[in-house]
C-alpha cells in the first residue's frame, strides 16, 4: 500500500517535471488522475454540482498556471487541494446569504437509502428523512467543520491524513469533527 | 458528573471510537468515562446515530459525460486566463499613459480659473482614491479571510 502510493507521488513528481518544462500534455494526465476526487471534494463543500465542477476546473486551472511554484517532491495532491478549499470557501462566504430550504437540501447525495432498503419501505423513509435532515444541517455547518466531516465520511481518511491536507493538528480535526457531529445530532432530534 | 478535563476527553475518545481509530485500552477507558455519566451515555448514543446515518451517505456521480471533456475545459480557461491578462495589460499602459497626459495639460492651462480647477482637481483625487480603496480591498481579502487562517504545529 505504502510502495503504491510511493510509486504514485513518484509518477506525479515526474508529471509535474514535465508539465514545468512546458508539457501541457502532462499536466492534463494529472488532471484526469485528480479530477474526480477534486471534484467529489468541492462536491461535499459546496454541495451543487455545477459549482464543484466550476470550482474543480478552476482550481486545476490556476494550478496549471502556477505550475511552476510546485515542488515535485511534494504530493500533487495537497499542493492542489490548497487552491481547491481556498476557492470553496471564498464561494461559500460570497453564497452564505443565500438560504436553502429543508426540501432541497442534500440534493448533492446519492439516493441510495431507497435502494438498500426496498424491502421494507417505511425504514427507508425514515433513513431518508434522516438523511435530509444531516444533509441540510451539513450545508448549515460552519465552513471548516464541514471540510474535515466531509474527509472523514466521504473520502474516508484518517486523522492524520485529514490534518496533513488541511495543515492543522490532528486534535483540531477531532474537535472540528466532535462540534460538526454534535450539530448534526441537535439536527436530527429537531421535531 | 464530570469535570471538563474529562468530558475533554470522552469526548475525543467518543471520535476515536466513531471513526475507528481507537485503541483497545482507550476504548476501555471510554467505557469508564460513560459508565455512571447519563449525560455522556445520551451524548454517545446521539453521536452513534449521526454516524449511522453519515455512513449511509453517498455523493451523488456527475453523468459520465462530464470527464471527457474535463481536461480540454481546464485547459480552455487557463486561455482565457492568458487572455484577460493580456487584455488588461493591454487597456492598462495606454488608459495610465492618457490619464497623465490629461493630468499634465490640466495642470498646465493658465486660462482655467481657479474656482474651476479646485473642483475637478477635487473630482479627479476622490476618484483615484476610490480606486485605490477598491483595488486595496480586493488585493487584501485573501489575507483577511479568516478560513485562511489554520494553525500549523
Amino acid at each position: 500500500m505504502l510502495q503504491t502510493a510511493d510509486a504514485g507521488q513518484t509518477e506525479d513528481g515526474a508529471l509535474v517535471r514535465r508539465a514545468q518544462a512546458g508539457d501541457a500534455e502532462a499536466f492534463g494526465l494529472l488532471v484526469e488522475r485528480y479530477m474526480r476526487r477534486a471534484y467529489f471534494a468541492a462536491l461535499a463543500l459546496v454541495s451543487r454540482r455545477e459549482d464543484a465542477l466550476d470550482l474543480s476546473q478552476e482550481a486545476f486551472a490556476r494550478a496549471f498556471l502556477a505550475r511552476r511554484s510546485i515542488d515535485p517532491e511534494r504530493p500533487f495532491y495537497a499542493w492542489l487541494y490548497q487552491i481547491l478549499r481556498r476557492l470553496c470557501f471564498n464561494f461559500l462566504r460570497d453564497r452564505r446569504t443565500r438560504a436553502r430550504t429543508l426540501e432541497a437540501a442534500g440534493t448533492w447525495l446519492a439516493d441510495e437509502a431507497a435502494e438498500r432498503f426496498r424491502s421494507d419501505p417505511a425504514d427507508a423513509l425514515a433513513r431518508r428523512e434522516a438523511q435530509r435532515r444531516v444533509a441540510a444541517a451539513m450545508e448549515a455547518l460552519p465552513a471548516r467543520e464541514r471540510e474535515v466531516l466531509a474527509l472523514k465520511e466521504f473520502e474516508s481518511l484518517t486523522y492524520r491524513e485529514i490534518a496533513s491536507l488541511v495543515g492543522i493538528p490532528v486534535g483540531t480535526v477531532m474537535s472540528r469533527l466532535y462540534s460538526a457531529r454534535r450539530r448534526l445530532a441537535d439536527a436530527l432530534e429537531e421535531p | 458528573m464530570q469535570d471538563g478535563a474529562a468530558l475533554e476527553r470522552a469526548r475525543t475518545l467518543m471520535m476515536q471510537a466513531l471513526d475507528g481509530e481507537i485503541s483497545a485500552g482507550e476504548r476501555r477507558e471510554l467505557d469508564d468515562l460513560i459508565t455512571g455519566s447519563p449525560e455522556l451515555v445520551a451524548e454517545w448514543r446521539r453521536l452513534r446515530r449521526v454516524k449511522e446515518v453519515t455512513t449511509d451517505m453517498t455523493l451523488q456521480n456527475p453523468p459520465a459525460e462530464i470527464w471527457d471533456g474535463y481536461w480540454t475545459s481546464v485547459y480552455r480557461r487557463t486561455e482565457r486566463g492568458l487572455a484577460w491578462v493580456l487584455i488588461s495589460i493591454g487597456v492598462t499602459i495606454p488608459a495610465a499613459y492618457w490619464v497623465w497626459h490629461v493630468i499634465r495639460s490640466f495642470l498646465a492651462d493658465t486660462n482655467m480659473p481657479l474656482f474651476l480647477k479646485l473642483p475637478i482637481a477635487a473630482l479627479a483625487i476622490g476618484v483615484l482614491l476610490l480606486v485605490i480603496s477598491v483595488v486595496r480591498e480586493k488585493l487584501f481579502t485573501a489575507r483577511r479571510d479568516p478560513y485562511v487562517k489554520e494553525v500549523i504545529r
